[in-house]
């Protein structure tokens, strides 16, 4: 991956350039029902990562032919707005947005019930308003919430979450100096309960066991994430109880 | 926190020992039911649901709804029950006596409906008829809506929520199984039906709900 440099990565400490250890998270801030329009919607902060998710539907698919007859279609969009990165981005989808919209479509759709919605479609919206590393695996864990928040019928919820090699070790979401610098980096989508994975790629080269403990960690790691989703979620609704629910 | 309700997330694992699972679950292993909504476990003649905060509606068979008629064919309408999926009526399904071509004056684009899911099939097709007591078309009056699972809230046990509000406000409302609801009266009576039918829709999930609407319906009307 990214171009070889002299940067060191991980200090005399073993601390990273922001501080963290090697298995700490960045930190991670989800909202849910942030637009009015949508069905569904959330909004999460992930370190330097700033994305907005809206889902529409299920709604009939157009056009028809796109429609499938047994189960319903997941449109994901991933989008990086032009202020998103450092250098103006060219708006509009390019061969990598492209590929990270069929990779979320596809993580999503193993997870809705797609079966009990024959010829529909959902939309799910991915706006990248400002990308610091790790945006497909931050909009995966938000298009979850806010598909769960517009009722839509789920297995479980997906939640993402990257390892990678900086500096010849292994350690847990990079950030994005790591992901420019390092030497692999492994973005992975998770059922919550089953565990089961639903998206991975992989950037660079890791060994078998280099891999094994990438896979640990991100597992280890999804428990947390997944808590603060659930938290997200039902944060009003618990609070709105509490507060009515005295009497 | 007795009186409220357990939240759940999809694929959260339910206790089955407090009912059989039925609406809003799916099995998940050996004898393990999970939830597949983001919603509340009501536990009801031992069966146990799971009801969503939202989301859309799907026609049942039987169910009244309302409708918004949005195309007109030669002989059917289209028309849109606030579910993922459009439905049809037949001329021939309505108290009139239609011919073919001219069933527009019946009913026009933009008209709403007080219909019945006559029938459905496997891809969700489904169609409405206006042939049974009390089924019409709605004249004059406001439309709001609620979420589809929220419905059984806004109508109470035995209709005792919405005839509240209908008494306090005396208002003329029809409540669909698809969410729409459907308020006659004078405007400002209307307001203030809009304002507690939103109010229940904010705290469906929790208890003591009548008695609150009651007090905030007479603090609506000034009393």
């Amino acid at each position: 991956m990214g171009t070889a440099s002299d940067i060191k990565l991980i200090d005399e400490n073993g601390l990273r350039i922001d501080g963290r250890s090697p298995t700490e998270l960045r930190p991670i801030k989800i909202e849910t029902d942030v637009l009015d329009r949508a069905d569904g919607s959330a909004y999460i902060e992930w370190g330097g990562n700033k994305i907005l998710v809206a889902v529409y539907g299920p709604r009939e698919a157009y056009p028809k032919h796109t429609q499938d007859i047994e189960k319903a279609i997941i449109k994901a969009r991933y989008n990086m707005a032009a202020f998103s990165v450092d250098e103006r981005k060219r708006p509009g989808p390019d061969r990598r947005s492209v590929e990270i919209s069929k990779v979320i479509s596809e993580a999503l759709s193993n997870a809705v019930m797609v079966e009990q919605f024959p010829r529909a479609q959902i939309d799910v919206f991915i706006e990248v308003l400002q990308a610091d590393a790790g945006t497909r695996i931050a909009g995966l864990t938000a298009a979850s919430v806010a598909l769960a928040s517009a009722g839509i019928p789920m297995r479980d919820l997906v939640v993402g979450c990257t390892a990678g090699k900086i500096d010849g070790q292994i350690v847990l979401d990079l950030g994005k100096e790591e992901d420019n610098f390092g030497q692999a980096d492994l973005p992975m989508g998770i059922l919550a309960k089953s565990g089961k994975v639903v998206l991975i790629q992989m950037d660079g080269d890791l060994s078998l066991e280099e891999f094994d403990k990438a896979t640990e960690m991100i597992l280890d790691a999804i428990k947390r994430i997944n808590e603060i989703q659930r938290q997200a979620l039902a944060g009003k609704f618990i609070s709105l109880a509490l507060e009515r629910g005295g009497e | 926190m007795a009186e409220t309700k357990q939240i759940v997330m999809p694929g959260d694992l339910l206790d089955t020992s407090q009912g059989k699972p039925r609406n809003g679950t799916y099995k998940c292993g050996e004898n393990q039911f999970c939830s597949s909504y983001f919603g509340i476990v009501q536990v009801s003649d031992q069966f146990l649901d799971v009801v969503p905060f939202t989301g859309p509606y799907y026609p049942r068979r039987g169910d009244k709804v309302i409708g918004k008629v949005i195309e007109v064919g030669p002989s059917m309408w289209v028309v849109d029950i606030n579910s993922p999926y459009s439905t049809l009526l037949h001329m021939n399904d309505t108290p009139w006596r239609t011919q073919s071509g001219d069933i527009k004056k019946y009913l026009g684009p933009g008209d709403y409906v007080y219909a019945k899911v006559m029938s459905l099939n496997e891809i969700k097709e489904s169609w409405i008829t206006l042939k049974d007591v009390g089924l019409r078309k709605l004249e004059g009056g406001h439309i709001t809506s609620v979420p589809a699972p929220k419905v059984p809230r806004i109508i109470g046990k035995g209709g005792s929520m919405v005839n509240m509000i209908k008494d306090a406000t005396e208002t003329r409302i029809v409540v669909g199984q698809n969410g729409l609801i459907w308020i006659d009266g004078t405007p400002e009576n209307v307001m203030i039906a809009i304002k507690a039918v939103k109010m229940v829709e904010m705290e469906a999930h929790t208890t003591g709900l009548t008695d609150r609407i009651q007090s905030y319906l007479k603090e609506l009307k000034g009393e």
